[in-house]
Parts: structure tokens; C-alpha cells; sequence
């Protein structure tokens, strides 16, 4: 039985520090290690702080996705704010519209095994999942 | 509904330099308040640098990086020096792995040996 999902909402800077505790939680349940955990809940800080700051808060909900072959967690975090214009350039290092780092997207890509991004005005989803062999 | 209360992060003074501990969870805005009420403690105690403990911090994104290498930057502009220690060893693995070197501060192992280099640091500008 895989473990439920679970979902937390992103309206306040305490919800990014849920977030990643959740990510963190269920990670270790699947016996993931500490600095795959450690990788995930940054991963998480990333991705749930760029949905407050530029997308006016989102969702963000965690999932085991596992298969035969590989035990897997996944982050999937939507907001409804403006989109993302370039996402190639988005995920450049050191390219932000706003007045951070431009770190987030590419450091969160860098500490998972997947990553994806969709993103159009009012609908934005990043995804992103680390797996690890049975 | 209760208002949620600002973290205070303790500052100590240690004769010419200051002491400070990073709880394990806070949020942008107490890492911007913590900034702040480091800068304007060095600058009311006359403090030579700060020895800034991260041994609790589970997680270092980059926002997080960046308050530090700012406080650290911003000390350096008042005249002092600041040492950050104590990192855990898979906050140090993920910083590496995000890309770049976002730590960009002079850092220790734990807070004895942070002691230690923030001594050695402001020997050597004394002997300059």
C-alpha cells in the first residue's frame, strides 16, 4: 500500500516550513536517507517559497509514486499566479525577475532525479520526484 | 486567532565578540530579523566579529544561503568579522550539489573551533 498524499497549502512562510517537514517525514518513512531527505525538503523550501513569492501562494502535495523497480517520492506544487514567461530561462542560474538569488528552480532541479515544469498564466506546475531502488 | 510571535534568536556578548545559535526552524522573515538585530548588536556592543552556530539548521535553501553570506558581508562593512559554524554534514552536501558555492563565508566545524578562527582572524588584523 503506498502511503497517502499529502497536500499542504502555501498561503504564509510557515506553510514552506510544513512543507518541507511533510516531504522530509515521508521520505524517511520510505527509508530514503538522511541526505536524500536532506536533498527533498530543500528541494521542497525551493519550490514552495517561488509559489508564495511569485505565484501569490499555491499547493503543494506529496506523493509516493513508487513502482516495481523503484521506491518513489514525488513533490508536485501548483499555483494560479502569472506563469513563468521563460522557463529555460528560469531555470538559469543567477535569472530572477524578482530580487532573489535565482537560485530556487535550478538548485531544486540539481537535488532531484526528475523535474519538470508547465507552466501558462493563472496555471503553473512544477514536478519533481527522487526514486531510489527496491 | 493568536498572532504568531517573531522568533528572538539570543545574542550574547563574549567579551569583544558575539554568540549566536540558529534555531532549527524559522522562516524569511526571523532570518531577516535575526540580520538585523545581529548588525545593530555589534554595532551597540562595539563587538570585533560574531561567531554565527548553524549546528540546528536541518535545512539550508537559498534563500537561507543568501541571509547568511549577506549578514556575513554586511558585518565586514560595519568592520567585523563573522564566522558561521557548525554546519551539518548533509546541508554542506546539499549546498554543493544546488550549484554553486553559496556559502561564501568563512566557516568553522563547531562553535570551539569557530571561537578559535574568529581569534585568529582578528589577531591577524591587529598585527596588520
Amino acid at each position: 500500500m503506498p502511503l497517502k498524499d499529502v497536500t499542504v497549502e502555501i498561503r504564509s512562510q510557515r506553510d514552506i516550513i510544513t512543507a518541507r517537514q511533510e516531504a522530509r517525514e515521508m521520505a524517511r518513512r520510505l527509508g530514503f536517507k538522511l541526505a536524500d531527505q536532506t536533498r527533498l525538503a530543500t528541494a521542497v523550501s525551493e519550490l514552495t517559497r517561488n509559489a508564495l513569492q511569485y505565484g501569490r501562494g499555491g499547493v503543494c502535495s506529496i506523493e509516493e509514486a513508487s513502482n516495481a523497480t523503484d521506491i518513489r517520492i514525488c513533490v508536485v506544487v501548483r499555483d494560479q499566479g502569472p506563469g513563468i514567461a521563460d522557463i529555460q530561462k528560469a531555470m538559469t542560474y543567477g535569472y530572477s525577475t524578482g530580487k532573489s538569488l535565482g537560485a530556487g528552480l535550478p538548485a531544486a532541479r540539481n537535488l532531484m532525479h526528475e523535474f519538470s515544469i508547465t507552466s501558462e498564466p493563472g496555471n503553473t506546475e512544477v514536478r519533481a520526484c527522487m526514486g531510489r531502488r527496491r | 486567532m493568536k498572532r504568531e510571535e517573531a522568533l528572538k534568536i539570543a545574542i550574547l556578548k563574549l567579551g569583544a565578540i558575539l554568540l549566536t545559535s540558529i534555531p532549527e526552524e524559522l522562516t524569511d522573515e526571523d532570518a531577516l530579523e535575526f540580520q538585523n538585530d545581529l548588525l545593530e548588536m555589534v554595532k551597540r556592543t562595539n563587538a570585533k566579529g560574531a561567531v554565527i552556530d548553524i549546528t540546528a539548521l536541518q535545512i539550508v535553501d537559498s534563500y537561507m544561503a543568501r541571509v547568511l553570506n549577506d549578514t556575513a558581508r554586511m558585518l565586514k562593512l560595519l568592520g567585523a568579522q563573522a564566522v558561521l559554524c557548525g554546519m551539518n554534514p548533509q546541508v554542506a552536501l546539499t549546498l554543493v550539489e544546488m550549484g554553486r558555492e553559496l556559502i561564501g563565508v568563512q566557516t568553522a566545524l563547531n562553535l570551539e573551533h569557530g571561537v578559535g578562527v574568529l581569534y585568529r582572524l582578528l589577531d591577524s588584523e591587529e598585527n596588520l
